[in-house]
């Protein structure tokens, strides 16, 4: 069932007639107690058919909400979102969530399975799908297995495999691995890209690690603190397939990362400033 | 001797008399009771209580295997159990449904939330009247005093089942396009699972109470009557007898429960 898929084009980020996301003064405000906050301010983008996107920003600018929007779990306030969609009937996007958002009360297996599950397909279409990824996560042995027998690295593998499963035709990930140590976080940076070269799926992948970034994307968009605005837009000068910590062994890596974060910086010491500024 | 060498003498070596702590506090679990009994037995036998009120467990027991023989203890039990289970299918069934669907609408919530509080605190027991008028004396009073006991703890306990399920899981069904009866299915009902059956738990000692109490006031047949009956001509083993049986039921009923519970609830058996 990949091979529909593996027949894509490969994605060469800027191909300006193929986008998959068209994204028009998106704005969203949220009323507080203290009055309204705008989470996002008329907000423009465009992401192309099979780009790796990252987004990085401080804390609080509204990437979550972007992708929570995106997702269908929230609604923009004003602005315009025109999503491609698929036409042969796979879902428009999965989402993979910060933190544990495995269903404790499912094994593996039936987690894995989730979305194919409630889209009712054919058992022996469901069990090949979710076989395969579940070996792609190296988690076959450990498909009977509930997600508290699971450490916190292979929760998200199978959060992965669950996404990746649903065969969705956007991948929305909220700071998947923000959780993990250091090492399990290298080990599925590397094992999610090559998940995703088999298919390279359009993917929205939100970060507050430039690290992770640069080691991802193909395109990465800096966002202003609250409220959230473009700030720039990089393209990455990296080719694929990539590895790690060859990639980060690089002299040109360190350079662009930099390069980021000096577009970051200042958010971030903005951000801090209007942090103290309202405690105080 | 040739059976000594290949049976390793294990079982009645020295050595297994001295026992482990778990066994020992094993062996204390049982001898604790019987030795009460014992010294009951004893009590009555020597006139030291009275066996008016406290017959010697000998005696207890000697009706119990006539009532048993006779087929009324059987007749008695089999009725009680008769209305725990329709009591069980009209309050439990009932309780679920609502509680679920309390948990997951708001507007249903602020509907039913008051009604729920001001009905809930009062004594179940003081309704039976009422309930013997409006449902006569006949089955469906004992089966509705089981029904309306079992309502509330499944219900309170339903509802704040679902309330406790994080929110992060109720995104995860929406984004992979779970419909409403879906979110019931796979999120609401087995992640309140832990807490219905703790509702179930006091809902089913609340059952045995009520059914009791029910079947002395209303009834022709059911262990209440059956106690009720002995007290009226005086035969205060048959009370016992009565007790006995009810405790037996309550026990059964939870080791039968926490065996549900271990399976419906494999995910939280384990940690």
């Amino acid at each position: 069932m990949a091979a529909s898929t593996l027949a894509e084009p490969p994605p060469r980020a800027g191909a300006a007639d193929d986008v998959k996301i068209r994204i028009r003064g998106l704005t969203k405000v949220f009323e507080s107690k203290r009055g309204p906050f705008t989470a996002l301010d008329t907000l423009n983008l465009d992401i192309p058919t099979g780009c790796f996107f990252m987004i990085v920003g401080p804390s609080g600018c509204g990437k979550t909400t972007l992708l929570r929007i995106l997702a269908g779990l929230e609604t923009q306030s004003t602005g315009t979102i025109e999503i491609s969609q698929p036409a042969d009937g796979r879902p428009s996007n999965s989402m993979i969530f910060q933190g544990d958002s495995l269903f404790p009360w499912m094994t593996v297996w039936d987690n894995a399975a989730y979305g194919l599950t409630m889209r009712r397909l054919p058992k022996a279409q469901i069990k090949e799908r979710v076989s395969f990824y579940l070996n792609r996560t190296g988690l076959s042995r450990f498909h009977d297995h509930y997600p508290h027998q699971l450490s916190g690295g292979m929760r998200q593998r199978v959060s992965i495999a669950r996404a990746f499963a649903n065969d969705p035709d956007i991948l929305l990930m909220d700071e998947p691995f923000s959780a993990l140590d250091e090492q399990n976080k290298v080990m599925l940076q590397e094992e999610l890209l090559k998940i995703w070269e088999e298919t390279r799926k359009t993917v929205l992948f939100i970060t507050h690690s430039v690290d992770e970034a640069v080691t991802l994307g193909d395109r990465i968009m800096v966002m202003t603190a609250h409220p959230g605005r473009e700030k720039a837009t990089l393209d990455v000068p990296f080719e694929r397939p990539r590895q790690v910590l060859e990639l980060r062994a690089r002299p040109a890596y360190g350079e662009f990362v930099f390069n980021i974060w000096t577009y970051l910086r200042e958010e971030v010491q903005r951000a801090r400033a209007l942090d103290e500024g309202s405690s105080s | 001797m040739t059976d000594i060498v290949q049976k390793p003498a294990r079982s009645w070596s020295l050595s297994s008399f001295s026992l482990s702590r778990g066994n020992m506090e094993r062996v204390m679990n049982i001898a604790s009771p019987l030795f009460l009994l014992l010294l009951w037995e004893i009590a009555a036998r020597l006139g030291w209580i009275d066996v008016r009120f406290f017959p010697a467990p000998s005696k207890i027991f000697q009706t119990m295997l006539q009532l048993i023989e006779n087929g009324q203890l059987w007749v008695h039990t089999k009725a009680s159990m008769y209305r725990l289970f329709w009591g069980f299918l009209w309050g439990g069934v009932p309780a679920l449904l609502l509680g679920i669907s309390m948990g997951l609408s708001r507007t249903l919530r602020a509907i039913m939330d008051p009604l729920v509080s001001a009905t809930y605190p009062i004594p179940k027991s003081a309704i039976l009247p009422l309930i013997l008028l409006i449902f006569g004396l006949g089955e469906p009073s004992k089966v509705v005093m089981v029904a309306i006991g079992l309502f509330y703890p499944i219900l309170i306990n339903t509802m704040a089942g679902v309330l406790e399920i994080q929110k992060i899981y109720f995104d995860v069904s929406k984004n992979f396009g779970a419909s409403k009866l879906q979110v019931f299915t796979t999120v609401a009902l087995p992640g309140a699972m832990p807490l219905i059956m703790t509702g179930v738990k006091l809902g089913v000692g609340m059952g045995l109470i009520l059914i009791s109490l029910a079947e002395m006031v209303g009834a022709k047949s059911g262990l209440g009557f059956m106690m009720w009956n002995a007290w009226e001509i005086l035969s205060v083993e048959t009370m016992y007898v009565g007790l006995i049986v009810i405790a037996a039921l309550g026990i059964t009923f939870t080791l039968i429960l926490t065996e549900i519970e271990r399976f419906l609830v494999p995910w939280k058996a384990s940690r």
